[in-house]
């Protein structure tokens, strides 16, 4: 089946509990519930303790960025992208850096690349971190968030000293990046590797051994191989599912060419295996980070020289960027007429397909008690659904 | 399942002794990182506003407001950024884009109030216990959001100029020249401290966007003379310039947007044939006279903007050919006399009559122009040269700065000999050494002051330095002597003089004023040169006026009101005659101004 087709579903399949026989009851979950990470509504019909019906309600995050691009100079855009996904802003800072780049044809200096591709691995782990917690929270292990929460305030601790903010990082702008490294920064960020790394063992001994988190995530959610296609599935979703597809690999951007890794994959896709595997991902990326860190170039520029942003005009033309994120294919489709501001800027989200067409199926006939864990282990930010 | 999944979750419980991670706020404080992006920071007394962090600013947070108490100067706009925290995103484009490099922000992150308004303030104005810090960020070396190198201008070179009279700066290429305007961020403190407040940053734009006809316009609005002052222009723009205010990517003095080889590239690149199609042409006639006296910058400015409503405009001009000092004062390797023949074929094109040759005072008297016209503008600058006034100033071999240029413009044989002492340290003064230098002279330039004193264009020094002009400083004239007759005796030897003059050294008189020479005693030197020129400065030549013409004199000068008017009100007056600047375009600024005030008069009068 066509990608872009939105997948079938047979009538047949579909539940239409009638509502007025008293057998159902209507529950709301969200739009402010710990299992989603931001606002998000799920409507649930609900029988007994199964979810009979799923319906998803975004809404509650809207703020009309991708209209708000089209109004802004190309350089002033450059601080609002990174808002879209809120815990992972330097994808939105690289796919529409490297957007631009393309269009307004800039060579990036190879120094930059390699912070780009820091500061891409650390969100990634930082982001990955922040995950986990709510995973083992959601299904009430909240000692796990303590720990990796702690563990991902370390790893903004390090964006903190390198870019100036410990959330919003600013700091992939077009043409390059906006500072080398500080003195002594690689040092701490090895440093910080292996705590993490310790405290990455902790959790898998005690989340991953663990009797009650088993029988809850296994066989949770399971998302058969020929739905990832059918749904768009991208990212820790779909190599749980036995395709080792990873866009780091299949696209080469920034210096990951230059890296030696392997995609990790899985083979049953339910909630357990999709968590297993982004903790081996966690795993992957500090030992990115510590490639990284080797090969880091210590001199050279770090930013290319780009024309007045205040005038900064780009060339006519449209591309697409993609990069690899926690949650998959994070993308950038940029438009430009020639004009000082983008015509148009589309962002490609993984959480709109995760969190919306993919939760509505998956969640039929879950426990109602596991429903914010499904949502967890689908790995879905609602302010990147809505843009 | 196995027993372990059992067991091990226990695990957790050692953790149970170890020390929290977290920080006990406030017993523990936790400084930001010493790049972290917090409250802004202004150094008030660095900062122009310019309002480039305004005009950059996503979130319209920045807004530049009046700072009661700066010293008020040309290049800064008197106001100052201020910062509203309601909308503040944190992301310090503001910074990375500041010209003058006084934005930054500082590592503090708390500060709790109860009255909203507090959170937005003008940083470096209204004071903060932040506002010393050191640390937070601040743009990183080599990283500059804004160029602060100037698209360099192909020159010819040095050796090879001083060669001939061809003109030294060749001027941008189009990819130059967008290249050039990029770097402006139309802050308009140029605009300001123009005696014309010519619109540059519009000129500057259809530059950018290559709509040269609308920035012919644009210039033509203040200024009939694009071609000259695009290449001779003080341009006081050029030390306002926002982007000239920091230090560039490299950590040396950030060059200011080049706005008069701007300038001279959107004239140089239309046609005088084109001209109509960007220019207006003059309104129907009004019948109404007027006379204009002197075909120099001003007094054509006047005629153009005069001609321009309606009124039959009469140049009277004594010299063979237009444009005064741009023609006679100034050497054609700096402005080539094509260039100049084309500013004034444009004005008179619009039907301004200039008649050559015809002296006030001498051919026609000024009471008869009154007479017949019914307003007159008086732009007859400063003719006189000063004397050197010391003993022997009339010795033959003594010139005077002007006449030599006079003379090169008019092709006549120069006769300065081999050698040459030039006397002075302003623009006449450079243009006569490199005169002199191009006549294949010997040449040095005697300055009473340092070179940082020299009222000369910096260009003008560091050029005729470069073509091999000697710079003496803290040089005090004494005395011209003629050459003792054994001395002058050598056959073949062309007749000289000899300059005594004395070396001086700086002393500082009144604090805030500038130091002045004060002679070493015994310090004397004698040098022997063929011609000595002086070049000290000119003065006006006012014999034409006569009492009886009603217009009130005042140390040398015609008073006049701020429209240009005399004290009769239907003679006006400006250019180098009046004004305290004495360059072309304030020569052409008052001409406008001038024109703009006769214009109503002249309506005023009805028909």
């Amino acid at each position: 089946m066509s990608r872009a087709k939105a997948p079938y579903i047979a009538p047949a399949e579909r539940a239409a509990p009638d509502l007025d026989s008293g057998k159902y009851l209507v529950m709301w979950q969200g739009p402010n519930h710990p299992g989603i990470t931001g606002n998000m509504s799920l409507r649930l019909v609900i029988e007994g303790d199964s979810v009979v019906d799923c319906e998803t309600h975004v809404g509650y995050l809207h703020r009309g960025f991708e209209k708000l691009m089209e109004r802004r100079l190309w350089m002033q855009n450059f601080p609002l992208v990174c808002r879209i996904a809120v815990p992972e802003p330097d994808f939105n800072e690289y796919c529409y850096a490297a957007a631009l780049e393309e269009l307004a044809g800039i060579e990036v200096p190879d120094k930059a690349v390699w912070l780009r591709t820091l500061s891409l691995e650390m969100i990634r782990l930082a982001s990955f971190l922040m995950w986990i917690g709510g995973q083992a929270g959601a299904f009430g292990h909240g000692t796990i968030a303590q720990w990796s929460v702690t563990m991902r305030d370390y790893v903004l601790d390090l964006f903190e000293e390198l870019t100036g903010g410990r959330i919003y990082h600013m700091y992939i702008i077009p043409g390059g990046v906006r500072g080398d490294v500080p003195a002594g920064f690689l040092r701490r960020v090895l440093e910080t590797m292996d705590t993490v790394r310790k405290n990455l063992d902790d959790i898998e001994l005690v989340m991953f051994h663990n009797v009650v988190y088993k029988m809850r995530a296994q066989g949770l959610g399971y998302i058969p191989p020929d739905w990832v296609d059918q749904y768009g599935i991208t990212g820790p979703n779909a190599r749980a599912a036995g395709l080792p597809r990873d866009l780091r690999k299949d696209l080469g951007y920034l210096a990951y060419p230059r890296l030696s890794f392997e995609p990790i994959v899985g083979t049953v896709s339910d909630a357990f295996e999709r968590s297993r595997l982004r903790l081996l991902e966690m795993y992957q990326s500090i030992d990115l980070i510590r490639q990284i860190v080797d090969m880091l170039p210590a001199r050279g520029a770090f930013r290319a020289k780009l024309p007045n942003p205040l005038h900064w005009k780009i060339p006519a033309g449209e591309t697409y960027v993609a990069a690899e994120c926690t949650r998959g294919e994070y993308g950038f489709y940029v438009v430009s007429d020639g004009g000082d501001k983008p015509r148009r800027v589309a962002v490609r989200g993984p959480s709109y397909t995760h969190g919306v067409a993919l939760m509505e199926r998956l969640a039929r006939g879950v426990n109602i008690a596991d429903v914010a864990g499904l949502m967890v282990s689908l790995h879905t930010y609602p302010p990147e659904i809505e843009r | 399942m196995n027993i372990k999944d059992f067991i091990a979750p226990f695990a957790v419980w050692k953790r149970a002794f170890e020390k929290p991670f977290t920080v006990r706020k406030p017993i523990d404080e936790r400084p930001g990182a010493p790049r972290y992006r917090g409250f802004h920071i202004n150094d008030a007394k660095a900062c122009v506003g310019c309002g480039s962090c305004e005009a950059i600013c996503m979130n319209q947070a920045i807004d530049l407001v009046p700072v009661a108490g700066l010293p008020a100067k040309e290049g800064d706009s008197g106001l100052r950024p201020r910062v509203d925290y309601g909308r503040c995103c944190w992301c310090a484009l503001c910074v990375d884009i500041c010209p003058s490099g006084s934005l930054g922000m500082s590592n503090e992150y708390v500060w709790v109030d109860a009255d909203p308004e507090v959170f937005r303030y003008t940083p470096g104005v209204e004071a903060k216990p932040w506002d010393k810090s050191e640390l937070g960020y601040r743009r990183a070396e080599g990283y500059r959001l804004l160029d602060g190198q100037r698209v360099a201008m192909p020159e010819l070179d040095h050796q090879a100029a001083v060669q001939s009279f061809l003109e030294l700066v060749r001027g941008y290429s189009r990819q130059q020249a967008e290249r050039e305007a990029d770097r402006c961020v139309a802050c308009g403190l140029c605009v300001a401290s123009c005696p014309a407040h010519m619109d540059i940053p519009g000129y500057i734009k259809a530059v950018r966007d290559g709509q040269l006809d609308e920035g012919l316009n644009l210039l033509y609005e203040t200024n009939p003379f694009p071609e000259a002052c695009g290449r001779i222009c003080t341009h006081r723009c050029e030390a306002a310039c926002s982007i000239g205010a920091g230090t560039g990517a490299d950590g040396e003095p950030a060059d200011p947007v080049a706005i008069r080889w701007l300038k001279r590239y959107i004239a140089d690149q239309v046609e005088l044939a084109d001209y109509g199609r960007a220019l207006p042409r003059a309104e129907p006639d009004s019948g109404r006279r007027v006379a204009v006296v002197g075909a120099g910058p001003g007094g054509l400015a006047a005629a153009y903007y005069l001609r321009l409503q309606g009124h039959a405009v009469t140049v009277l001009e004594k010299d063979e050919a237009g444009g005064g000092m741009l023609r006679y004062g100034i050497p054609e390797y700096r402005l080539p006399y094509p260039a100049l023949d084309k500013d004034i074929a444009w004005i008179q094109s619009l039907g301004v009559d200039i008649r050559y040759g015809t002296a006030v005072g001498v051919d026609l008297s000024l009471a008869d122009l009154a007479a017949s016209h019914d307003a007159v503008y008086l732009s007859t600058g400063l003719p006189a040269p000063y004397r050197l006034d010391v003993p022997g100033d009339d010795h033959p071999r003594v010139l005077d700065g002007v006449a030599v240029l006079a003379a090169a413009t008019r092709g006549q044989s120069l006769g300065l000999g081999k050698t040459v002492a030039v006397v002075g340290g302003g623009n006449v003064a450079m243009d006569a050494a490199r005169t002199a230098l191009r006549a294949g002279c010997a040449v040095d330039i005697l300055y009473r002051r340092r070179e940082a004193d020299m009222p000369a264009d910096p260009d003008e020094i560091r050029e005729a330095k470069a073509e091999g002009a000697r710079l003496v400083e803290k040089a005090i004239p004494l005395e011209v002597k003629a050459i003792p007759l054994e001395v002058k005796a050598i056959p073949g030897d062309p007749a000289g003089a000899l300059v005594a003059w004395n070396e001086a050294r700086m002393v500082q008189k009144e604090d805030g004023q500038r130091p002045v020479p004060e002679p070493i005693p015994g310090a004397v030197h004698e040098d022997r040169y063929d011609s000595i020129i002086a070049a000290i400065g000119q003065g006006p030549d006012l014999a034409f006026v006569a009492e009886s013409d009603g217009i009130e004199i005042r140390r040398f000068k015609p008073v006049v009101a701020s429209d240009g008017r005399t004290s009769r009100a239907t003679i006006f007056a400006g250019g180098d005659l009046t004004n305290e600047r004495k360059d072309a375009i304030s020569a052409i600024a008052d001409g406008h101004r001038a024109a703009l005030a006769m214009d109503r008069l002249l309506r005023a009068k009805g028909n």
